[in-house]
């Protein structure tokens, strides 16, 4: 009798576990329930990224099977490349480590800088944000618009900037493209600094990224302090640059080219510019998981992610944080790391050099 | 006319919300939240803040809001248990309260420092709030006003602080200040990012920071010394008169009080001057404002009352580049920032022009969030001061585990309990030698912000001509900092004088000789370092600061080797107190508890070496029974993982855990 138990208890496991062999992959489970996901960030707390990476959590943390506690941990160090070399070396592919970089993580990569020992090329892209970005003048400059830009070109402006390596590297390839004179007086500890040496009239030309250009800028706009030239634009599906949905009055950069040059722009300065400014505006934070991760993991991210962005709540949330931008997921952000990682070798020279002889800065 | 009415419509609307039920709860419930985390040295406004972060979306405005201020305002005020009672500063809010609260704990009078730094506290927040309320209504055109020369010259006038934090000898508060200043600049340059004695590491490529150089220069050393002697921190374990005696005190000192707190504004006000400085130039301005100098550092209450006003006052003050121009002052801040986002509101004008009200609650659940953490800190410091009395063989271990955990949160790598255990070296020597440690830290705390001014001045002043300098507010720094050096140089004499005539034999002599040779040594590597930076912008604060410090360190040399200026030789080996002690301890013997803790952290990782370290030192260096052993290993160990599991934090891992996957918190 007991044997007979035993038996059948052993056949009916047996038969059990074929069963869900052959069930396959369709039927996998990722399940998380009970564990908890790491979500490294390789920024001090209270910075864009990890304001970011917070706001997504306790919604990643619902949409997930399972519904794992999500916490943040900070790594700071080496401008994030210390904490992105860490993930790349040590991050198991059990989908319970993921990395959310920022184009400060991109840079480094793509300007070749030694310190990276991270590549973008092996890890799975399951989110991408979008930003955007604004360029203004003090009033004082006379002009209203870009239309009148080349007005500027015998005067000195003065941009406060966070160093030629930092996301500065595409507004000050941008003002060189235009033709403007603009002398960047480098050490300002962050973005809002420049936008304070703005407001203190010590400098005359700045930009902002679509969050703080919106809650900061706008009432400068409105209170004739500050006036609007052009935004960088954005990507359209097919990867084109066109007019930032969230400035749909403003030209993009591309416009302003060649309002003052005549014809669009080309050629190796123009496509280093590209290629930086899809890496720092519309790929700028992303959320990866490690090399070798299983597929159904990935999958079960990427679908999570979707829910996130796709619940009704989700656009007036986050509205203030990330702004109009439609979030990316799954297949379409791995395109957009790809685009964000595509620098030609040719664009990379070009960038070094342009680096060296006009700021003296050498990158190894 | 039309803003006043504004400005009192806002305000009573702030009342309405600022008294419902709803809101003194939430606002407690932070308040409860931030004093159970700050009053461990290393965490505070950022560690708590992450914790209630996750709860903000469900969250109404103004519960949110109430708890995050609840829980912001009370970390200046719970971090001083740790600075006052165990001479660990707490958080870089209340470095110079170790000063004079250290010592007046040691005498037995922890309770009235306590108090009389708790009232301060409360007296400073409700001050800050009182002038936030006007202020924020003209605060944009003010704040505009200070440029970048305006926040150098400020600078400047922080630094003639070192004047007076010198104490008996000039040349070793230079000295110092430039040693603080070449540490502060180790690392990426904020100009261009040039490397600077860094020795090709990433650790060091981002600078040392401040918690660990406090913890190293102040904990340290007073840790190691006391466990050299074995007693408990109250020298005769007794308690002295209380805490009504403290409110006392700082009721005597109501104008210093009001004054600290003002200066606590101002500097919060100003966005870019870093609130790690307010204390010390409060510490700075109540030794300039004190006819009998002579007390200070060995237990003036007037010491702990000055800084203890300022740095909540600060916090109000930093409310406001914060909510107006969406630039946090500090870590805290920013996340701060990030929680607002997070219950829909928006900092930038709108704060004055829109939501004044908002500014307003904000501003006035500050002031009420003070009084309640001061309320409670008072009412409970009678009973925590008695910590004090415990022999301290016994409270050693667990200061060693804080001070521990509280350097592993600046990286989170095993790099910054070896950073500390370096910087603590330095320390023990400082406090040895009587190298003054508030110039040293003065100088550290404002290295970065002094070569990014500098920098952004110079280049300024190339695109826009001299008289981009030239300018009123300009001036009337300037003249504050004339009456500052001159304030402070007038003491340094008057301590000189001072100076115990006392003979030094060269066999006492060389140890102290020998420490500051190797100063020269590291200020003389860091100048030729400097020189090899190739960005010339990079290279010239630096060397600038390396040339310095090797002079300032050379005329100490001097006056040591030749023995003409009595003030500046000192080593409490041979002169203190505490060196006629028998049975005192060697320094090594009992650092070496410290390196081995360290060093097992790094072979084990530290929840493992922690458990061993509590059981071998309680029971071989505190001869405790087993019983205790097991107890307050227990007791340590489990505090710890019950601290670290509610913040989500990592322990120092080791090399074993780089060979296997170990289950948390073995991790």
């Amino acid at each position: 009798m007991q044997r007979r138990t035993i038996l059948s208890a052993a056949l009916a496991g047996l038969l059990g576990a074929t069963a869900l062999g052959l069930a396959g992959p369709a039927q996998a489970q990722v399940d998380f329930s009970g564990e908890t996901i790491e979500w490294v960030v390789p920024f001090r707390e209270g910075g864009g990224t990890d304001r970011w990476a917070r706001f997504y959590a306790p919604l990643l943390s619902e949409a997930l099977p399972g519904s794992p506690t999500v916490i943040i941990r900070n790594t700071p160090g080496g401008g994030s490349t210390s904490g992105a070399n860490e993930f790349h070396q040590r991050a198991r592919p059990d989908g319970l480590t993921i990395l959310g970089t920022s184009g400060s993580t991109q840079f480094p990569y793509l300007l070749g800088d030694p310190r990276v020992r991270y590549d973008y090329e092996v890890w799975h892209t399951v989110l991408g944000t979008p930003t955007g970005g604004v360029v203004y003048v003090s009033p004082g400059l006379g002009i209203e618009s870009a239309a009148e830009l080349a007005e500027l070109a015998d005067v000195e402006l003065l941009y406060g900037s966070q160093g030629a390596t930092s996301l500065d590297l595409v507004p000050l390839l941008a003002f060189e493209l235009l033709g403007l004179n603009v002398e960047p007086i480098f050490g300002m500890q962050g973005r809002s600094a420049g936008r304070l040496a703005f407001e203190r009239g010590e400098t005359s030309i700045d930009y902002q990224t679509t969050a703080a250009y919106l809650s900061n800028v706008v009432p400068l706009v409105e209170a004739g302090q500050a006036v609007p030239l052009m935004s960088w634009g954005a990507l359209d599906e097919d990867g084109a640059i066109v007019r930032d949905p969230t400035f749909p009055d403003l030209p993009h950069f591309a416009e302003v080219y060649e309002m003052i040059h005549g014809a669009p722009p080309s050629g190796p300065a123009w496509d280093a510019w590209q290629a930086f400014f899809i890496a720092g505006f519309p790929a700028q934070k992303m959320v990866f998981l490690p090399d070798g991760t299983p597929q159904d993991i990935v999958d079960a991210y990427a679908a999570a992610f979707e829910a996130v962005v796709d619940d009704p709540d989700f656009r007036d949330r986050a509205q203030a944080e990330l702004g109009v931008y439609p979030q990316v997921t799954g297949a379409a952000a791995e395109r957009v790391k790809e685009l964000a990682i595509g620098v030609s070798p040719e664009a990379r020279d070009w960038v070094q050099t342009w680096l060296s002889e006009r700021f003296g800065v050498e990158l190894n | 006319m039309e803003m006043l009415a504004t400005a009192t419509a806002a305000l009573g609307d702030a009342f309405g919300v600022l008294l419902t039920a709803e809101h003194i709860m939430f606002l407690f419930a932070g308040v409860l939240l931030g004093l159970s985390v700050g009053v461990f040295p290393g965490l505070g406004g950022i560690a708590g803040l992450s914790l209630v972060l996750p709860f903000m979306f469900g969250l109404d405005p103004v519960s949110g809001l109430a708890l995050m201020v609840g829980l912001v305002a009370v970390i200046p005020t719970s971090d001083t248990f740790a600075s006052v009672l165990m001479g660990i500063p707490g958080s870089s809010a209340s470095q110079a309260t170790v000063l004079d609260g250290f010592p007046l704990s040691r005498q037995g009078q922890a309770a009235r420092a306590l108090g009389a730094a708790f009232v301060s506290s409360l007296y400073g927040g409700l001050i800050g709030a009182v002038i936030l309320t006007a202020f924020v209504l003209v605060a944009r055109p003010l704040i505009l006003t200070f440029r970048t020369p305006e926040l150098l010259m400020l600078t400047v006038l922080a630094f003639s602080m070192v004047g007076v934090l010198a104490g008996r000898s000039l040349s070793k508060g230079l000295a110092a200040a430039g040693l603080g200043m070449l540490i502060g600049s180790i690392g990426a340059a904020p100009a261009q990012g040039s490397m600077r004695m860094d020795f090709g590491s990433w650790y060091l490529g981002d600078g040392l920071q401040l918690v660990i150089v406090a913890l190293g220069v102040f904990a340290v050393p007073e840790i190691i010394n006391l466990l050299r002697g074995d007693r408990a921190i109250a020298g005769g374990a007794r308690l002295g008169r209380g805490w009504l005696h403290g409110i006392l005190d700082w009721w005597r000192n109501l104008f210093l009080s009001t004054r600290c707190a003002g200066i606590g504004v101002v500097v919060g006000v100003i966005p870019g001057l870093g609130g790690s400085v307010v204390d010390w130039v409060a510490y700075g301005h109540t030794v300039q404002t004190t006819r009998d100098r002579s007390r200070f550092g060995k237990g003036e209450i007037r010491g702990v009352i000055g800084p203890e006003s300022s740095n909540n006052a600060k916090e109000g003050g930093g409310l406001v580049p914060t909510l107006l121009f969406g630039i946090p002052g500090s870590g805290s801040m920013a996340v701060f920032l990030g929680g607002m986002v997070l219950l829909g509101l928006e900092a930038g004008p709108s704060m004055v022009q829109f939501n004044l009200d908002t500014t307003y609650t904000i501003v006035w659940s500050l002031a009420l969030a003070n009084v309640a953490a001061a309320g409670l800190c008072l009412f409970l410091s009678p009973w925590i001061a008695r910590l004090t009395t415990i022999s301290f063989p016994v409270l050693a271990p667990f200061l060693f585990m804080v001070v521990l955990f509280a350097s592993f949160q600046s990286r989170q790598t095993l790099w910054d309990l070896l950073a500390l255990l370096v910087i603590g070296v330095l320390g023990i020597f400082m406090k040895r030698f009587d190298w003054p440690r508030p110039a040293f830290l003065i100088g550290f705390v404002l290295a970065a912000q002094a070569e990014v001014y500098t920098y952004q001045v110079t280049q300024f002043v190339s695109r826009r001509g001299i008289d981009y300098l030239l300018t009123w507010p300009v001036g009337i720094i300037l003249l504050l900092t004339v009456v500052s050096v001159w304030l402070g140089a007038r003491q340094s004499q008057h301590l000189a004088g001072n100076g115990a005539a006392r003979t030094w034999p060269w066999n006492d002599r060389w140890p102290q000789i020998a420490f500051t040779g190797l100063i020269a040594a590291y200020a003389a590597v860091a100048a030729i370092d400097a020189w090899s930076v190739r960005v010339l912008i990079d290279r010239v604060f630096p060397l600038a600061v390396g040339l310095f410090t090797l002079a300032a360190t050379l005329v100490v040399l001097a006056q040591q080797v030749t023995g003409r200026r009595p003030a500046v030789l000192a080593d409490d080996e041979i002169v203190g107190e505490e060196s006629r002690d028998a049975g005192r301890r060697g320094v090594w013997t009992t650092l070496s508890w410290l390196v081995g803790l360290t060093a097992l952290t790094a072979l084990v990782g530290f929840f493992a070496a922690l458990i061993v370290f509590f059981a071998t030192f309680l029971r071989l260096r505190a001869r405790q029974g087993w019983l205790r052993v097991g107890l307050l290993t227990v007791l340590g160990c489990g505090g710890m993982l019950l601290l670290a599991s509610s913040l989500n934090r990592d322990f120092p891992s080791g090399v074993i855990q780089s060979f296997w996957l170990l289950p948390w918190p073995f991790r």
